[in-house]
């Protein structure tokens, strides 16, 4: 048995959760010291005396927030590896769309979303919408890329195994595409709380919305900055948990086998 | 180096024939002139040659996994369409093992059983035989990172096996193990041979394995490839590990060697071959 500190599991839940202490703690007596105001920077107290008197309007807002991010996420999924599997068939339908695909990445949300808030008369649709566009491509060519993928050598041993096309399909291209399938998530899983959030920003702007980003344009008006700290605190927080929980599945699904999820065993 | 077979009776009809088959690449690399071999039944019949005289591309064209740009081949006396009709199987062992890293060994192994639509009662016993003909008893529940290079290569014969082909074509497939993994699983897949009888095409580029392995040599030169000689090799089987250390071991080694230099000769010289 090894000494606490040095085992692995220690180490790295231990090392940033005491970085992240320190840095508050510094965070802390600093503000105290030099009396910062609460209206420029507030203290860590502060924000968390913030998060607990209003932890119920707070938790409103996220609630709202990721279930936009989560729909998006959703229709990102879906409609990126749908997409992904009607470039594999077709070369053609590949060249012929691809550039849309990247026009779409490239294009920044912020200029498109009042067009889109405009033209849909939802705000939790319209929110979808510009979530999906963000998170959708790199589920498109990630998943394209992982489809295409596949071992040399593996297709022969199907061909020469006559192996038809589904056969083909099930046992040898989607498990070829997972791990990049699952690095689709991960990034794709992010850009959807970012979508989210910058798309009720601007709908927040026109006082359309009641999520995170609404609550921090709101907090801004009302000089309240402790509470636009705890919004802020709240959407780190989901957007780490996202990825965490992206993180898992993959270790899940490829833990057996791909060299990504495999630990050193020496 | 004796011509012909310790028995020349009434010789069985040929497992493939090889007529007159070129292959030019689409970027106009002749990769074979016109290669005439016929693939006697129940022979081990090895092709060596320096890098680039398409041994490689002659054992795909035998496996079909390519079309001669001209001639033809000839399967049991039919088109490759009717190899299947003819109750007759081939196999491939690639030179790099191409497990599917997602499955486990059993499954891998499995992989052309259940292609072929064989129900599980019936491939489980028949997985697990072939596994145990290749010395990985115990392993179907591992994954293929789980185990060594050479380990590997033997799931990937147990593969070839499973479906008891009547051809069995190896492309190098010891090619990237060490020289004690190497003997090791030549003198394995020998007894394999033994036993079964089974009709097999080896590429190497190891005159040791070839003399080892075969009961023929095919010595190719390069550009364009083509077949430059022929050698018999009837040492009696089974071979063990004293075959290696005979004095007749060395000559066989000797001569091929010898042909093999020449093969690289009238044409631009290729002493890239580590081994010639």
């Amino acid at each position: 048995m090894k000494p606490l500190i040095e085992s692995d599991r220690f180490v790295r839940v231990g090392a940033p959760l005491l970085i992240g202490a320190l840095l508050l703690g510094v965070w802390e007596y600093a503000c105290r010291h030099w009396a910062v105001p609460v209206y420029l920077f507030p203290k860590p107290s502060d924000i968390y005396g913030s998060l607990a008197k209003d932890w119920y309007p707070l938790l409103g807002a996220l609630y709202v927030t990721m279930k936009v991010t989560f729909q998006a996420f959703f229709f990102a999924v879906l409609l990126g590896t749908l997409i992904a599997f009607m470039f594999v068939q077709s070369r053609f339908i590949e060249i012929s769309f691809f550039p849309y695909a990247v026009l779409l990445q490239v294009t920044p949300i912020v200029a498109i979303a009042p067009l889109i808030i405009i033209l849909v008369k939802n705000t939790q649709v319209a929110l979808t919408v510009c979530a999906t566009l963000v998170a959708l491509f790199p589920m498109i060519s990630n998943t394209t890329i992982g489809l295409r993928s596949v071992d040399q050598g593996l297709q022969n041993l199907f061909r020469m195994n006559k192996a038809n096309r589904t056969a083909t399909l099930l046992r040898l291209r989607i498990p070829s595409a997972l791990p990049y399938f699952f690095a689709g998530l991960r990034i794709s899983s992010g850009l959807a709380l970012i979508g989210a959030v910058v798309a009720e920003f601007v709908a927040g702007t026109g006082g359309r919305s009641s999520g995170l980003a609404y609550e921090i344009l709101q907090a801004g008006f009302q000089l309240d900055i402790p509470r636009m700290f705890a919004a802020l605190l709240l959407i780190a927080v989901a957007g780490i948990l996202m990825f965490v929980l992206m993180a898992g599945l993959s270790k899940l699904a490829l833990g057996g086998w791909h060299e990504s999820e495999i630990t050193a065993e020496t | 180096m004796t011509a012909g077979h310790a028995t020349p009776t009434e010789p069985a009809p040929p497992v493939v024939e090889v007529l007159s088959a070129t292959k030019t690449f689409a970027d106009g690399t002749k990769a074979l002139a016109p290669v005439d071999l016929s693939i006697r039944d129940g022979e081990f019949l090895t092709l060596i040659g320096p890098s680039g005289c398409g041994k490689s591309t002659l054992l795909k064209l035998v496996a079909n996994l390519i079309e001669p740009t001209d001639g033809r081949l000839v399967w049991w006396r039919g088109g490759f369409d009717q190899v299947g009709e003819a109750g007759k199987k081939l196999a491939f062992v690639f030179q790099d093992a191409t497990l599917m890293p997602w499955s486990r060994i059993e499954a891998n192994v499995r992989l052309p059983l259940d292609l072929a639509g064989v129900p599980k009662s019936v491939s489980a016993p028949k997985v697990a035989d072939a596994l145990k003909r290749v010395g990985l008893d115990g392993f179907g529940d591992r994954y293929p990172r789980q185990l060594s290079g050479g380990m590997r290569m033997r799931v990937s014969i147990a593969r070839a096996l499973v479906t008891d082909p009547n051809l069995l074509l190896m492309d190098e497939p010891f090619g990237a193990l060490d020289e004690f993994t190497r003997n090791k699983l030549d003198a394995d897949l020998l007894a394999l041979w033994w036993e079964r009888k089974l009709t097999s095409v080896f590429v190497t580029h190891s005159i040791y394995e070839a003399v080892f392995l075969s009961t023929r040599v095919a010595v190719m030169a390069a550009r364009p490839g083509r077949i430059f000689k022929v050698m018999e090799i009837d040492e009696p089987m089974p071979r063990d590990e004293s075959f290696r250390e005979s004095a007749r071991f060395a000559d066989l080694c000797r001569q091929l060697s010898a042909w093999l230099a020449d093969a690289s000769l009238p044409q631009r010289s290729s002493a890239m071959d580590p081994d010639a």
